[in-house]
């Protein structure tokens, strides 16, 4: 902390004289600390980048993306390539992943499975998005007798047994994509309403927000600024983690023999495929589609911890 | 309390009228019957079932009978297992899986309180390190992975545990394992993180400078508060480990009633599915109304009759 | 100058301070003194804080909390530490109930003692048998201060069950005749309810008697009315000098309202940046404050009798204690502020038996500027 002083030459037992005069102020004010302000999406980036943990989820989801999209593109096999004579082969060279009873490309197929899982989470949490943000937004926005009656009935709906009426509407409607999507969306927009509206409330209470109205021009920008750093992280969050819930449900279902039908096949389908010949030491049937369900669950599971850090602005620090 | 237990009694009958009135709208939208022949092997369950149902009447008497059959708990017949009803496939099912998922539970509460308070007490430890890796993968993993990877290690690879059925202890250890880590998990971050907030709290300090015992502060003072989130989601909780029954229990083997409805789903059993669904959606219902009780008993803020002199 | 030199001057102040520290303990004993409600405090001191040091070691570094607080109490005596937010009195009040978590908070440095007992020296065991039995501690908030699960009952006898082999309709006997005492209407009724069919001026008395149970002879008050509505605060202050002159109960008040000092405090020591900066009797401190911070902040309070004046708040906030400044730790918002300040820490002038202040603006080379000041 010792600040350069004049250097002034003085006996080493007694204090300068000169030191017992007014100090000058300016030398003390320079010492504050200046802190630099991030905007603040910047600022929850550069938080969410410090937790490793985080950045390894989102990594991995980038890399498995890619991989979906353009990983069939490099395999030599088609998807639904039968080869009877090669059933059941181990990992190789040919086949990295090895194949499945019919001979198919096991390596092929796991991307293939992956467009199929991720689509289906992916398309499971915008729609949940939608719905959520139009049922909670007018729950919120409206208040009073509507928000109380639309309130009851979420509170109904939250009690219901998800898996159930999921499975119960898939043996009516019949397994296919679309149905799969519809069934888990008529069961997960709830969550997301809830949160919405909890968010649509606070929001109301602000005082910026009576601010902004008496100002008027200047709306867009307190919506920017003050508004969805406020609202959106919670939301991104609940998003974040319903992918992961819809996947392990997809495959779930898979299980139940309530899965996506052939050609075609999720991770979930392929796994329960390799299920009767688990004992039969046909390990790498199971372990590749089990391997990349679990793993990205793990993935939007941490990349969701960390975004609910990141995003809260209350523990900016 | 009296009028928060009616309260909630009364959702709890709205919630299973509106999945009973679901389920028949589901079932008879499928076209055709669903009980129509093609579907049915024998003649004497198909003429059992128009008359159980009442085909022939129209919708709302049906939905009447219907709502009958919920009440006085009879399901009728199966469609596949010719000379059984619902009734008899749940009672014989159902106390299997009944007895798999109580099992779950407990080990999962027991276990994941005390990893998650373990962690807490421990924070930034080795143990506290320890229970959150294992959390996250516990979350991560889907039973049915975990399952499988089970049955490969622990029965194939090594031999310890016997790889499927139901007929003993030793047997229950596989598929409860494979059942109870998610939950396991889930209640381990929940303790810990509402313990860490508890541990902070002025009454814990208070109760340090009272003088008492670290053990009596943590099962006394702090226990009781951080379990109250734990509390709240048990009911979701008991959702996920019956359900996931149903897939165990075919990994394993189990003849639970999970087994029977994997199978009725497989076979288009309607009479099977209907009951098994109003069944198991009845008794989480009930569980959950169960839960907001005790959720009331722990704590006395719910309460609602006040006495006088209140401020 | 260079960093030989400033050195050498550090060091030689350092040894002036020790000599000055020797000096007030060989005239440790303060002649008992009445006060305005001609209570009697005995010579007897039952606690003694020396040269403590309170470290806390975080992510971004160690922060140094409280740096080398020394004073002491007598029986029947109330020390009101005063100061801003941050200033290491609520760590000071801790580390004397030995409530410090370890890790990430230390005691570095000094000790404190407690009727010859060290308690610095203690394990949590033995810590515990003082803990609530010979000190008690009343926290800020009564709202948060009670478990919200447990009846009123159950934490009052939790303690007398604890410490002593009362059963359990003595402990409730106790509990009763605490509740009495902190005056709690129909206390037999209230033993059996929970803590938020109470009022938050109630729940504090509740929290009173909790502290008194066991009979404590040191009472640390950290904010005791900070959290309650001014009305409240009056009838809790009252309480406190009520129970004093029944038990004849120590008490180190801790508190950033100096309205409070002014009723029940005996003596006020002034704490910044984890120091004493002065320290004396009340009368000392509002009549003749020596350090401009207390001035400061006696200017800053709202007085009734002086109208006319006008608030003067302290400009700027506390030093960062991360990395504490060497000299005076108030230099940059002091309107005296030498060069001197900045780089050594004043030594403790004794301006009476009872009275002391650090602050270079009493040293006697300082006085061509005090001459300045003046005119």
């Amino acid at each position: 902390m010792t600040k350069n002083h004049e250097s002034t030459t003085v006996s080493p037992n007694q204090i300068p004289d000169e030191w017992f005069r007014k100090k000058d102020k300016d030398l003390i004010e320079a010492e504050a600390v200046v802190r630099p302000s991030l905007s603040y999406w910047k600022d929850a980036w550069r938080r969410l980048k410090q937790n490793k943990l985080a950045m390894t989820g989102l990594i991995f989801l980038v890399i498995l993306a890619l991989l979906a999209i353009f990983g069939p593109v490099f395999s030599p096999h088609e998807v639904d390539g039968m080869d009877l004579p090669n059933q059941n082969q181990p990992p190789s060279a040919e086949h990295l992943f090895g194949t499945d009873e019919m001979g198919r490309d096991v390596f092929t197929r796991t991307w293939y499975g992956a467009r199929i899982s991720l689509f289906v989470a992916l398309a499971a949490a915008l729609i949940d998005f939608f719905i959520g943000i139009i049922y909670g937004g007018i729950s919120g926005y409206k208040g009073g007798r509507a928000d109380g009656i639309m309130m009851r009935v979420i509170e109904v709906l939250y009690g219901l047994p998800h898996l159930l009426v999921v499975i119960l509407l898939l043996v009516v409607m019949g397994p296919s994509l679309t149905t799969i999507i519809i069934a888990l969306t008529i069961t997960g927009w709830v969550g997301m309403a809830r949160i919405v509206r909890g968010q649509v409330l606070q929001i109301k209470n602000y005082e910026f927000v009576t601010a902004s109205k008496s100002f008027g021009a200047k709306t867009p920008r307190i919506i920017r600024k003050n508004l969805l750093p406020n609202t959106m992280g919670p939301i991104i969050v609940q998003m974040t983690l319903t992918v992961p819930s819809a996947i392990f449900a997809e495959a779930f279902l898979s299980f139940l023999g309530l899965g996506i039908q052939a050609p075609f096949a999720s991770w979930g389908v392929m796994a329960n495929d390799a299920l009767p010949v688990i004992l039969s030491g046909h390990w790498w049937r199971l372990f590749f589609p089990a391997f990349f369900i679990s793993f990205t669950m793990f993935a939007f599971n941490v990349l969701g911890d960390g975004l609910q850090d990141a995003l809260d602005p209350k523990l900016r620090g | 309390m009296l009028a928060y237990t009616i309260k909630r009694f009364f959702m709890m009958i709205v919630t299973i009228l509106i999945i009973s009135t679901l389920t028949f709208i589901l079932m008879h939208s499928i076209p055709g019957s669903p009980f129509n022949e093609e579907r049915t092997t024998n003649e004497t369950i198909q003429a059992n079932l128009e008359k159980f149902y009442k085909l022939d009447e129209p919708l709302p008497v049906q939905y009447l009978y219907y709502l009958k059959s919920i009440v006085t708990f009879d399901f009728g017949p199966s469609i596949k297992k010719p000379n059984e009803t619902v009734n008899e496939l749940l009672a014989r099912g159902f106390p299997i899986s009944f007895e798999l998922g109580m099992t779950t539970i407990l080990v999962a509460v027991i276990s994941g309180i005390l990893l998650g308070t373990f962690a807490a007490l421990r924070h930034n430890g080795f143990i506290d390190y320890f229970a959150m890796t294992f959390a996250v993968v516990g979350i991560s993993v889907p039973n049915f992975v975990l399952a499988t990877l089970l049955i490969q290690k622990l029965a194939v690879d090594y031999n310890i545990f016997p790889p499927a059925t139901w007929s003993s202890p030793m047997h229950m250890v596989l598929p409860v394992l494979a059942l109870a880590t998610g939950p396991m998990a889930i209640i381990a971050r929940l303790t810990r993180s509402s313990m860490l907030e508890v541990l902070t709290q002025d009454y814990i300090r208070m109760a340090k400078a009272k003088g008492l015992s670290p053990f009596r502060i943590v099962a006394r003072h702090a226990l009781r508060n951080a379990l109250m989130p734990v509390v709240t989601i048990m009911g979701t909780m008991l959702a996920g480990i019956l359900t996931g029954t149903f897939v165990i229990e075919k990994i394993f083997a189990i003849p639970g009633m999970g087994k029977y409805f994997v199978e009725s789903i497989n076979n288009r059993d309607y009479p099977v599915i209907m009951g098994t669904t109003v069944f198991y959606s009845t008794f989480l219902v009930f569980m959950l109304f169960v839960v907001d009780i005790v959720y009331g008993l722990l704590d006395p803020r719910i309460k609602l009759h006040k006495k006088a002199g209140d401020a | 100058m260079n960093e030989h030199q400033l050195d050498l001057a550090k060091e030689i102040e350092k040894e002036k301070r020790d000599e000055l520290s020797r000096m007030k303990k060989q005239s440790q004993s303060v002649p008992s003194y009445k006060t305005k409600k001609q209570k009697m405090i005995s010579e007897e001191v039952i606690l003694e804080v020396d040269n403590l040091h309170v470290q806390f070691s975080t992510f971004g570094g160690s922060v140094h909390a409280v740096r080398g607080v020394s004073f002491n109490l007598r029986k029947g005596e109330t020390l009101a530490i005063v100061g801003e937010s941050g200033c290491g009195k609520s760590v000071t009040s801790n580390a004397i109930m030995g409530l410090i978590p370890q890790p990430p908070g230390r005691i570095s440095e000094g000790r404190v003692m407690f009727k010859n007992q060290e308690l610095t020296k203690m394990t949590k065991k033995q810590m515990r048998k003082v803990q609530g039995v010979d000190i008690s501690m009343i926290f800020q908030d009564p709202m948060t201060a009670l478990n919200p699960t447990l009846t009123i009952g159950e934490q009052l006898t939790e303690g007398v069950r604890t410490h002593t082999n009362a059963s359990k309709s003595e402990a409730k006997e106790k509990a009763l005749d605490m509740l009495r005492l902190v005056g709690i209407p129909n206390p037999q009724e209230r033993l059996k309810q929970y803590p938020h069919q109470f009022s938050g001026g109630m729940r504090q008395r509740i929290v009173i008697a909790m502290a008194l149970i066991c009979e404590p002879e040191l009472l640390i008050a950290d904010e005791p009315t900070t959290a309650l509505d001014v009305t409240i605060q009056a009838q809790i202050l009252e309480l406190f000098e009520e129970i004093q002159q029944k038990t004849g109960v120590s008490i180190v008040l801790i508190t950033h309202d100096l309205g409070v000092v002014a009723k029940i405090a005996d003596r006020i020591a002034v704490m910044y940046a984890g120091k004493i900066i002065e320290l004396g009797t009340k009368r000392e401190i509002f009549y003749t404050p020596q350090h401009p911070y207390t001035q400061g902040l006696l200017k800053s309070v709202p007085r009734l009798d002086l109208l006319e004046e006008e608030l003067q708040p302290i400009e700027g906030t506390p030093p960062d204690l991360f990395s504490p400044p060497t000299g005076c730790p108030f230099t940059a918002r002091c309107p005296f502020a030498m060069e001197v300040c900045e780089h050594i820490h004043p030594a403790t002038t004794v301006k009476s038996l009872t009275h002391q202040v650090d602050c270079w603006l009493q040293d006697e080379r300082a006085q061509a500027f005090r001459n300045e000041l003046k005119v």
